[in-house]
């Protein structure tokens, strides 16, 4: 045992590989084997949902993954949300509404308004306090965040 | 984390071979939600990792008209969003859908939920209610055991070290049938049960009368709890306030809870009638609204 595994996925629409030992979460392999590290570490147990990212189309904390599990699958990251040097809505979004502070859930945070809006891309007040349970933020009092989702929901629908 | 193997098999008679192969030092991995938490903190520590979710059984969700079979790695998230069991069996998009946040429903399952055996497991009295049934395989067999049957106390079951838990079937409710699961947290999401409760009943034609009905509880014993005597006690009584207390009553009856930091014994007995009362309420609407449809 000890022994590494070569994994092969796609990560934010690049094909790479990697390097991991089975006892290692995706989250420690994006951050420390592939630097992808807006990736955030909070609970490290599925708690607070800094570390979320979307595997296969499903938002997942990457905490609670096995990183030899992903072998074949696509992730999506922050890494991935600004195309060419250009904000995602969403980013846009919290810079305009304010919806951050300290910054540490922040990546969590979009990953998870992401994956909303690529579910449901007009959602209301409450669904979106529903889905972005599953991330904890001790700075803003989620208010701004939630209409930083809004906000970027109702640019996503002019576009 | 301790180190360990970590191996994938594609087909169920391989896993099998493996679990007999390592039995006791491999644990089966479905969502990893509490396992891999469970390994971080030294709580478990195998030496083989055996990944669920690539055998097909344990990744099929099929509706026919008979039974609903759950395999035991299909995650939450992929049973509440599936329009046809929201229809056919609510209280389990009840409780499928409150489990921790989006992102651990996207991982959990409902046969890891069962296995990991918390008294407070939110989804094992949701199948309790509807008549689940367990399907066991392993070098020696297979067997099926009712789900009340599998908890035997907290984060143990009374399957064997090489034994796989496949899949659950749940029976087809028959017309005027209805059920409901009601959880209470202090916050709605992200927190474990101070108490739980679900209810199934199933009413004469007209709704006047209980035909049959199955409660069980959660986070009141050392394991999710059915109350048999409960429902027992609804059968041919009219559906009114006076049955519902009387089945509520036996339900807190039953209920041998703790203190611990999330509630009192008194509290969580109080809470399992609350609970019990207002998830057989429930499941009279859903019942009624059931027997309209089919109408």
């Amino acid at each position: 045992m000890g022994n590494k595994s070569h994994i092969t996925a796609t990560i934010n629409g690049e094909a790479r590989d990697f390097l991991c030992e089975p006892r290692q979460s995706l989250l420690e392999v994006l951050r420390d084997v592939l630097y992808l590290t807006g990736t955030k570490e909070g609970c490290n147990d599925g708690n607070c949902g800094a570390c979320s990212v979307i595997v296969d189309g499903v938002l997942l904390d990457a905490c609670c993954m096995l990183a030899v599990e992903t072998e074949g699958s696509s992730i999506e990251t922050i890494e991935g949300l600004a195309k060419e040097g250009e904000l995602h809505p969403l980013q846009s979004a919290f810079l305009e509404e304010t919806g951050m502070q300290c910054g540490i859930c922040t990546p969590g945070f979009l990953m998870s308004a992401k994956a909303l809006l690529d579910k449901n891309p007009s959602p209301n007040e409450q669904q979106v306090r529903h889905w972005l349970a599953g991330n904890l933020c001790r700075c803003t009092g989620y208010d701004k965040l939630v209409r930083s989702v809004m906000k970027a929901a109702d640019t996503l629908a002019e576009a | 984390m301790n180190d360990f193997e970590y191996l994938a098999p594609r087909e169920l008679d391989e896993a099998v071979a493996l679990m007999t192969e390592h039995a006791g030092s491999a644990q089966l991995l479905a969502g990893g939600t509490d396992l891999l938490v469970f390994m971080r903190n030294g709580r478990k520590s195998p030496e083989f990792i055996i990944d669920a979710k690539k055998i097909p059984e344990l990744n099929r969700l099929r509706l026919d008209a008979g039974q609903l079979t759950i395999g035991a790695a299909v995650s939450c998230r992929t049973i509440w969003e599936n329009p046809e069991i929201a229809e056919k069996f609510p209280a389990l998009i009840d409780s499928t859908a409150l489990i921790g946040g989006i992102q651990i429903q996207g991982r959990a399952t409902i046969g890891g939920n069962l296995c990991n055996a918390a008294p407070s497991a939110d989804t094992v009295p949701a199948i309790i209610v509807y008549g689940a049934v367990a399907h066991i395989v392993s070098g020696k067999g297979q067997r099926e055991v009712p789900v009340e049957e599998i908890c035997t106390a907290p984060g143990r079951t009374s399957l064997a070290d090489d034994e796989i838990l496949v899949c659950l079937s749940i029976p087809m409710p028959p017309a005027n049938s209805g059920a409901e699961f009601l959880r209470f947290i202090p916050r709605r999401e992200m927190d474990i049960a101070v108490a739980n409760s679900a209810a199934y009943v199933e009413l004469d034609e007209a709704g006047e009368t209980f035909k049959n009905a199955r409660i069980a509880a959660g986070a009141v014993a050392p394991t999710p709890l059915f109350v048999e005597a409960a429902g027992a006690a609804l059968k041919n009584k009219p559906v009114n306030d006076e049955s519902i207390a009387a089945a509520a009553a036996l339900a807190r009856a039953a209920a041998t809870p703790i203190n611990d930091m999330r509630g009192t014994i008194e509290h969580r007995k109080q809470l399992v009638e609350v609970l019990t009362t207002r998830a057989l309420r429930g499941a009279v609407t859903r019942a009624k609204r059931e027997g309209r449809n089919n109408g």
